[in-house]
């Protein structure tokens, strides 16, 4: 059974349709990433599958004995105050809050996943530093490492490379693809369909016109050879994806 | 100055009065980080007039421990506001404002028509300042004082890394599947017997000074959270006595001393930043 098993999902806010008949899996050790343009509802499937929001109308189950509180999530804003005291270390360890449930105190275990987090992400060093005080991109390794305290299956990132500069985003895809390699599924929603189809094993683009199907079948498909143009024209585009990598930033006013 | 100190601490009421006064202070500070990051800073602003509200039904109906009737409505106010804070299009702030006045107005109106007091506008200006109802505190309220404390230092301690998972990334909590709702719930609640402990303290219209300084002053040199608690804490600990013993000494209002002393700190902590972080 696939891990991750959305239904003819129908979302929406308010009686206001976004999508409908949605159906789409995720199976173990998965690359998924989720495009569509602004406001198709990306960020809204997320939440959905995080049971933040109840969806209009369709099932979303978990399976292979994945439990609803193992799932990692890179939000794709944290709106965080101007003067919140939270150190590195602190953040990255509520990230183990899923796991310790009703129990209080995190164990030395939970602590020890933290460390090793952080040095997986190369930010053991920022370890005592104030979240507030780091650079975009440090803060999003701080946000990845927490989300990986969450999890060991499944990690659902909310557009984890805006705001980065080409060299910091390729690092992340890097970070991200040696993740999935060992063994985490992947869903990431993105903007940078070049890159997607370069490392994603499945794309699920969704918008007026719907597509779910492997990486290669999209780069073959009617629409994703028309956003792939729309985005540089460049049908390989895969092999030097560094020399154009657009970030796009998403939530422009 | 010393030998006057000795003497006062001989009087049981100076020690009581020590006692909660030091309590009082930690448990609001304690608490005082989280309403800050929250944006609930308002909460306790509101809460205290229900609970001035709850006082002056109580003094009305002459209760001997107004305590009894003034905790449970202010727990289910703090119930209530935060429920409407979440479910309805009613803006959080709106409603708090709502229900802060409109008791401030009522409390205020039902001292008026009914109280038998002569001096009517000396009981309701010590129920919103403190004024000196410190000093003249019964053991067992220091008890009732004391117990109360210790649950909500042991509640705060038990629950010190699910409050700063929600204080700081409320849906990221929910994601993982911490109940965030109940957590919520346990802080308003918490924050409910604060305010009217700390009634006895400042009075109704000082309890937000209490609760907001302590935490905005360790915010100013502090950087991460668990710095930051234990930094207010201390601070609002010691502010509080020094506030206590300086009111005793020079017989000023023990409230808007303490708060004195916590504005102070502030001015001294806020220069402490603004150095460190320059260097
Ligand atoms: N809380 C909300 N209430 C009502 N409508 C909402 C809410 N959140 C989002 N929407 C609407 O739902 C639509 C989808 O929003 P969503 O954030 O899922 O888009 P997205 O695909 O993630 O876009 P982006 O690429 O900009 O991140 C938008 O039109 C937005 O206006
Ligand atoms: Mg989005």
């Amino acid at each position: 059974m696939a891990e991750l098993t959305c239904r003819d999902l129908t979302l929406g806010y308010e009686g206001n349709v976004l999508f409908e008949h949605l159906t789409f899996e995720v199976n173990q050790g998965d690359y998924l990433c989720i495009v569509g343009e602004n406001g198709s509802g990306k960020s809204t499937l997320m939440r959905t599958i995080l049971h933040l929001q109840p969806p209009m109308a369709g099932t979303i189950e978990l399976g292979d004995g994945l439990k609803p509180t193992e799932i990692g999530y890179l939000p794709q804003q944290t709106v965080v105050q101007r003067d919140f005291p939270a150190s590195v270390q602190e953040i990255v360890l509520s990230g183990c809050q899923g796991a310790a449930g009703r129990r209080p105190f995190y164990t030395k275990a939970e602590k020890q996943m933290a460390e090793d987090n952080m040095a997986r992400l190369g930010i053991s060093d920022l370890a005592r530093r104030c979240y507030r005080e780091l650079s975009g991109g440090q803060q999003q390794r701080v946000l990845l490492a927490r989300a990986l305290c969450a999890t060991r299956r499944l990690l659902l990132l909310d557009e984890p490379v805006s705001g980065l500069d080409p060299k910091v985003t390729g690092e992340m895809y890097g970070l991200i693809e040696q993740l999935n390699r060992d063994g985490i599924s992947i869903i990431m929603i993105s903007h940078d369909i070049s890159a997607s189809v370069k490392y994603a094993s499945h794309i699920l683009h969704i918008g007026a016109e719907t597509f779910f199907g492997t990486s290669h079948d999209y780069l073959h498909s009617p629409i994703g050879q028309k956003y792939l143009e729309l985005e540089g024209g460049e049908l390989h585009c895969s092999k030097h994806w560094h020399s154009i990598s657009p970030t796009h930033s998403s939530d422009t006013p | 100055m010393f030998e006057t100190l000795a003497l006062y601490f001989s009087y049981p009421f100076v020690r009581y009065a020590l006692i909660v006064g030091v309590l009082i202070a930690l448990c609001s500070s304690l608490l005082g980080v989280t309403l800050v990051l929250k944006r609930f800073s308002f909460i306790g602003d509101g809460l205290s007039h229900v609970a001035f509200g709850a006082m002056s039904v109580a003094a009305v109906l002459n209760l001997s421990n107004n305590m009894l009737l003034v905790l449970p409505v202010t727990v289910i106010c703090a119930i209530l506001l935060l429920r409407t804070g979440q479910s309805t299009k009613i803006k959080g702030d709106a409603a708090v404002a709502m229900i802060s006045v409109g008791a401030l107005a009522i409390g205020y109106l039902i001292m008026n028509l009914f109280s038998t007091s002569t001096n009517l506008t000396g009981d309701v200006c010590s129920t919103l300042f403190g004024s000196t109802s410190i000093l003249t505190l019964r053991p067992a309220e220091v008890w009732l004082c004391v117990a109360l404390s210790i649950l909500v230092v042991a509640a705060y301690i038990l629950f010190y890394n699910k409050i700063f998972a929600i204080t700081f990334d409320e849906s990221f909590s929910r994601a993982v599947g911490t109940p965030v709702g109940t957590y919520n719930l346990l802080v308003a609640v918490i924050i409910a017997v604060i305010i009217v402990l700390a009634m006895n303290l400042v009075g109704s219209l000082l309890i937000s000074a209490l609760v907001i300084f302590p935490a905005l002053s360790a915010m100013r040199v502090f950087r991460s959270f668990r710095s930051v608690t234990i930094c207010s804490a201390i601070l609002s600990v010691c502010c509080a006595s020094v506030g206590l013993l300086t009111a005793i000494l020079a017989g000023t209002p023990v409230g808007s001393t303490i708060v004195a002393v916590d504005i102070a700190a502030f001015f001294i902590f806020a220069c402490i930043g603004k150095i460190g972080g320059n260097a």
